[in-house]
């Protein structure tokens, strides 16, 4: 277990967790407004076919992001009609959006499977040059991951350092209080899931643009849901997020690792480590009645029209 | 600028209403109503239940809409069509069931109402601007906790807090000492002291003639939607409060013949000792101590809120005796589930049909059926013997002289015939205990007769009944016994003969009396 | 979600509903076939050309029917283990993890007594799937009763471990020597039987005689009516005396055994083979044929053929149109978004 080996795994861990990352911070905004999104792992495919198919046919990854990040919260607009407009049933109207992406995802990368795209530079830290070559190759890092840790605190910062925070909060919790206190909880719901669906956007981004580089069906792989179990994970917080992202995308990157010395565990038996912990940590931390979850989440808000 | 009639001459008329009528399908909620409420002062509404005490400052708050008459806050004329608008003209409510959040800390909860918030939160500046009010008044809480972390006497002053933020000046508090400690009663007053001195005004709703005698300037009762007297603090004592509560003409005529009680026999139900702990907003039970023997209706009175709901539930099983025990048919059923009750042969009437015991979309049918499944049950469960059902329902309707249709589903039925199908099903297979929890709260009137009926039928067939209510003619009517409740505690036991409104209600607001009666 | 009433007098009254509630179905897959004709159309395809395709491969011929029934199987019995539990109020989604610790359990079966004969192994598959469905739900159900999470999430968060069990299992103990990502292909005991040359195997007798038993049940019995009573009001059952606790328990375990016997349907009948990853998402649209079913028993029956119709036809699009199989998925998210967009309209329970 050198060295190198170590530093490997935590360079493949944020790698593959930037992704993750974005994709929790989105679904955080979303279920703290009250919104269960089951479809995450549609909008995550519909962004990065997009993205992909824009970054390969103008040759500029940057306008692909965009493009990626504005297919995710057009997405999460859908949702957001069906769910508040329509006022169906979220897990009902997530797992529809899901099967829309599934759909969707495929239609539009349809011609961009094996395409090879112009990705995002990488690059080092200013001060890290002078670590020995074989380190620093670990550690180049593109835009998006040195962005992550920033955005997590921008989450945060959004969320319980402004006015709009407070509102998107209180929407979670109890719509009706938010609306005694002058506000708009559909409205609310609406931005938060915008906001929340460009995040995802941006993850997907980076899954298919800077990390994996192509495109393949259902390359997500499960993300989607990974995220929403990881948002009870962190207990609805920003910054708790990137801990968990980081242990989840760390279990595959661990299982080369403990490979490499010698330790015969299965890779599958290691991957079902977070799920099994996230629902240790829920029955520990008291299941979902205790003050953990936002209050309405997965309620329908009546409102008083 | 209007002086008032009375001595203190630099007080300002700052709301008047003048005729404010309000009628609910089947109730005339408030009647003529005249009241006029001054700043720098403590007004108590003082009313028992159904006075219309509520009812008239939900108008006030712009909850309800009155029929007729007008209202004037500093002698305009106003419109209130909601709370915004009430809230526009600087009148606030604080409920009984609190409005905050319980997963925000308090300055997040009182952020969210603070009318001109910038678009990033200063923390420090809020929490200065809540400081500067909370200190004046004695108001201090801890900014930083979580609203879930709090005592009621604590939420309490968020939420009055709530209110001066967003510069209200006249304060509705409906009930605000219902699940005070004493101390905190008495906190509570300080800060009616140091409001007072700024010129707020302060309506207090409640049915506590001590601590209305204690803290208010003025006092206006209301008795069945109509005032009964207005009086100053000097002008009141208990005495003239009660008489003004309480119509004491009211004798009711006993119409139902009463059987003796059988004293061989052991009680049906029997609390001895008995306490229970209530989260939050509810009650708790102190030493609760009595029992319904067979043949004999026990009525429990008392303002709602002093542990009616609480004793109903603790009487069937759904509520745990932390200390004490309960016994029924003689056995000890502390520990038991409700499932268990029901088997002995007991019958549960809730307080409300519709959420607590039908299945709405189900029909009437099938709702008769579910108390009782296992005795329909046929093959050992793999077919229901409807016919069965039918005769039992039939038989049931024709003691009690009830019909309401079987195959609709039971949410489409009226409030009564609701109320009418849960008293036919429970009387099937005739309970030896049935416990009636506001039994005729919402009827009309041919359905609380005939619910009260059915009741009488039973105790004289020998059941046990513990009837909740919150009609005092109706157990005055009906009962053999007569328990009031306040605060949780029994504080009397009688038998109605032997006393009269006027007692009860001096029990039921706390006041006390000589004699208390025991079994 | 559609919803007649129960235990209405006879016919006249029905007629009427009925006939509304067909006309209501039909409106909504016209308008789903017209969106995902205008998406076809986007990306070059003729849309009645493809209709026609469907329409005339699937149902136009023996075998494109045959075929039709196959993919029901899964759907039909998938469906039930949502249903059966949301008569009491429980939210299933747990079936895709239920159905695949199900297959695992069978599997175990099928590789361990392959020297049993037919009459004798197939029972004691099918009794291992329900047993694997079945423990594999009582976590959630557990949970769920004393009050402490959710059984959305635990079932969810279940979902994505079940897979990885499998991938364990078969890596592991019970790879073929030929393959890593599938075990050896189970003798002809272990194997539901065929019918008519096709492949339709006895999952859909199964199938079909776990939907009239749930009709059955839920209708007739005891325990259906103490079940509809919890599923309408959960706080006045607990008063009215009925164990609520002990329901809930019992019946997501119940549903997870159906959704296990899915699982094994599905690895004895239709593959011969666990394979990993081997469920295309059919936890998922059983919870989605139940939830537009409204938990009925005869809705749930066509939506599955429908849902079927639907997959079966999108295989022939790949074949012969160029569009990605995927595509399909659209075509079943547009008819979803269709029913759920028009809550006000339709009335009724939960799913």
């Amino acid at each position: 277990m050198t060295l190198l080996a170590i530093f490997g795994v935590i360079s493949s861990a944020i790698f593959s967790g930037t992704s993750l990352l974005y994709t929790t911070l989105g679904e955080v905004i979303d279920e703290r407004a009250g919104i269960v999104n089951l479809g995450l792992e549609g909008v995550l495919l519909v962004s990065a076919s997009s993205g992909f198919a824009v970054t390969s046919l103008t040759g500029s990854p940057y306008l692909g992001i965009l493009v990626s990040v504005l297919a995710g919260g057009l997405m999460n607009l859908v949702l957001g009609y069906l769910v508040i407009t329509r006022k169906a049933n979220q897990l009902a109207s997530g797992l529809a959006l899901m099967f829309c992406g599934f759909g969707l995802s495929a239609l539009i990368g349809k011609t961009f499977v094996g395409v090879k795209i112009n990705s995002l530079p990488r690059f080092l830290l200013p001060g890290l040059e002078d670590l020995p070559r074989l380190y620093t190759s670990l550690f180049k890092f593109d835009p998006l991951i040195y962005l992550v840790i920033p955005m997590a605190v921008l989450v945060w910062w959004l969320l319980f350092r402004t006015r709009w925070g407070l509102g998107v909060r209180a929407v979670g919790e109890n719509a009706d209080i938010a609306y005694a206190s002058g506000r708009n909880p559909h409205l609310i719901r609406y931005q938060a899931l915008f906001a929340g669906g460009m995040l995802a956007g941006l993850g997907a981004a980076h899954l298919a643009i800077a990390y994996a580089m192509n495109w393949t069906e259902y390359m997500t792989a499960g993300r989607g849901f990974i995220a929403v179990a990881l948002v009870i994970f962190s207990k609805w917080h920003p910054l708790r997020a990137i801990v968990g992202a980081l242990i989840f995308s760390a279990a595959v990157a661990f299982q080369l690792l403990l490979q490499s010395s010698g330790v015969q565990i299965s890779p599958f038996l290691l991957d079902t480590i977070p799920y099994l912990l996230t629902l240790i940590v829920l029955i520990a931390w008291g299941g979902t009645r205790k003050h953990s979850a936002p209050a309405s989440l997965g309620r329908v808000y009546q409102g008083s029209e | 600028m209007h002086k008032s009639p009375d001595s203190n001459s630099s007080l300002l008329n700052v709301v008047a209403m003048r005729g404010i009528t309000k009628a609910f399908p089947g109730v005339l909620a408030n009647d003529q109503i005249d009241l006029d409420i001054f700043t720098s002062e403590v007004h108590a509404l003082l009313g028992e239940n159904g006075a219309g005490k509520s009812t008239l400052m939900k108008i006030l708050y712009g909850f309800y809409r009155l029929d007729s008459g007008q209202i004037f806050i500093n002698q305009q004329p106003v419109s209130i069509y909601s709370p915004n608008n009430a809230r526009a003209i600087q009148i606030g409510m604080v409920f009984q069931d609190f409005s905050l959040i319980p997963a925000l800390n308090v300055m997040e909860n009182l952020a969210l109402f603070l009318p001109q918030l910038p678009f990033v939160l200063d923390v420090k500046g809020i929490n200065q601007r809540i400081h500067q009010v909370s200190e004046r008044y004695n108001l201090e809480v801890n900014l930083d906790a979580l609203v879930s972390q709090l005592s009621i006497g604590e939420l309490q002053k968020v939420e009055i807090l709530k209110l001066l933020l967003a510069d209200a000046r006249l304060l509705i508090l409906d009930e605000p000492t219902r699940v005070l400690a004493p101390h905190e009663v008495q906190v509570l007053f300080k800060v009616f002291e140091s409001l007072k001195k700024d010129g707020y005004a302060i309506v207090l709703i409640t049915h506590k003639l001590k601590e209305v005698l204690e803290c208010a300037d003025r006092i206006t009762v209301l008795r069945t939607g109509r005032v009964a007297g207005t009086l100053l603090r000097s002008d009141a004592t208990e005495e003239r409060l009660v008489s003004l509560m309480f119509d004491k003409k009211l004798r009711p005529t006993v119409v139902t013949h009463k059987k003796a009680s059988i004293e061989q026999v052991s009680p049906f139900l029997e609390f001895k000792d008995a306490w229970t702990h209530g989260e939050g907003l509810e009650t708790s039970l102190k030493a609760i101590n009595f029992k319904i023997n067979p043949g004999e209706i026990v009525g429990v009175a008392g303002v709602s809120g002093n542990g009616q709901r609480e004793l109903g539930d603790a009487a069937m099983g759904l509520i745990r005796c932390v200390r004490g025990k309960r016994y029924i048919f003689g056995r000890d059923f502390t520990n038991k589930s409700i499932q268990e009750e029901r088997l002995s042969g007991v019958a549960f009437i809730p307080e409300n049909p519709l959420t607590m015991s039908i299945a709405p979309y189900m029909t009437v049918l099938q709702n008769m059926a579910i108390t009782r499944t296992r005795q329909y049950a046929r093959m050992g469960g793999l077919s229901m013997d409807w016919q069965a059902v039918h005769a039992d329902i039939e038989r049931s309707n024709q003691r009690l002289g009830f019909s309401f249709p079987l195959y609709i589903p039971a949410r489409s039925l009226s409030g009564g015939n609701l109320q009418r199908m849960v008293v036919a099903r429970e009387m099937i297979g005739d309970p030896r205990l049935i416990i009636a929890s506001y039994l005729t709260r919402g009827l009309d009137v041919q359905s609380a007769i005939a619910a009260r009926q059915a009741l009488v039928q039973a105790r004289d067939n020998g059941a046990g009944v513990l009837l909740i209510s919150e009609d005092l003619e109706e157990l005055f009517t009906l009962s053999d016994w007569l328990i009031v409740l306040f605060t949780g505690r029994i504080v009397g036991i009688f038998r109605p003969e032997d006393t009269d409104v006027y007692e009860i209600g001096h029990l039921m607001t706390g006041s006390e009396v000589e004699h208390v009666e025991n079994q | 979600m559609l919803k007649i009433s129960e235990a209405l007098p006879r016919f006249s009254v029905i007629q009427n509903k009925t006939v509304i509630l067909v006309i209501r179905y039909l409106y909504m897959m016209l308008l789903a076939f017209l969106l995902f004709g205008i998406i076809l159309l986007i990306s070059g395809k003729d849309p009645l050309q493809s209709y026609k395709d469907i329409f005339t491969s699937t149902l136009g011929s023996a075998y494109g029917f045959s075929e039709v029934l196959v993919a029901m199987i899964p759907m039909l019995i998938t469906a039930l283990a949502v249903a059966l539990p949301a008569r009491v109020g429980l939210i299933n989604v747990g079936g895709e993890g239920q159905l695949y610790i199900g297959a695992a359990f069978a599997t175990f079966g099928a590789l361990t007594f392959s020297n049993l004969p037919a009459w004798l192994l197939l029972p004691i598959m099918i009794f291992l799937g329900m047993l694997g469905g079945a423990l594999w739900a009582f976590i959630p159900g557990y949970l769920k009763a004393i009050g402490l999470v959710n059984e959305t999430i635990t079932t969810l968060l279940l979902n994505s471990v079940a897979p990885k069990i499998i991938g364990f299992l078969i890596f592991g103990f019970w790879h073929s020597a030929l393959d890593t990502v599938k075990t050896p292909n189970f003798v002809a005991a272990a194997r539901l039987p065929t019918f008519f040359g096709t492949r339709i195997h006895l999952g859909l007798l199964i199938g079909l005689i776990l939907l009239i038993i749930f009709w059955l049940f839920v209708k007739y019995t005891r325990w259906g009516l103490e079940m509809r009573a919890i599923g309408n009001n959960a706080q006045a059952a607990r008063r009215n005396g009925i164990p609520l606790k002990k329901y809930l328990i019992v019946v997501m375990c119940v549903g997870g055994a159906i959704a296990g016997l899915a699982g094994m349907s599905q690895v004895s009948g239709f593959y011969g083979v666990l394979l990993l990853n081997f469920s295309m998402s059919l936890g998922f649209m059983g919870f989605m044929i139940s939830w537009l079913a409204g938990g009925e028993p005869l809705g749930i029956l066509l939506m599955s053929f429908v849902v079927a119709v639907i997959f079966t036809g999108g295989n022939l699009l790949q074949l012969t149109r160029g569009v990605p199989y995927s595509v399909i998925n659209l075509l079943l998210a547009i008819t979803l978004f269709v029913v759920l967009a028009r809550p006000s309209l339709i009335k009724g329970k939960k799913a």
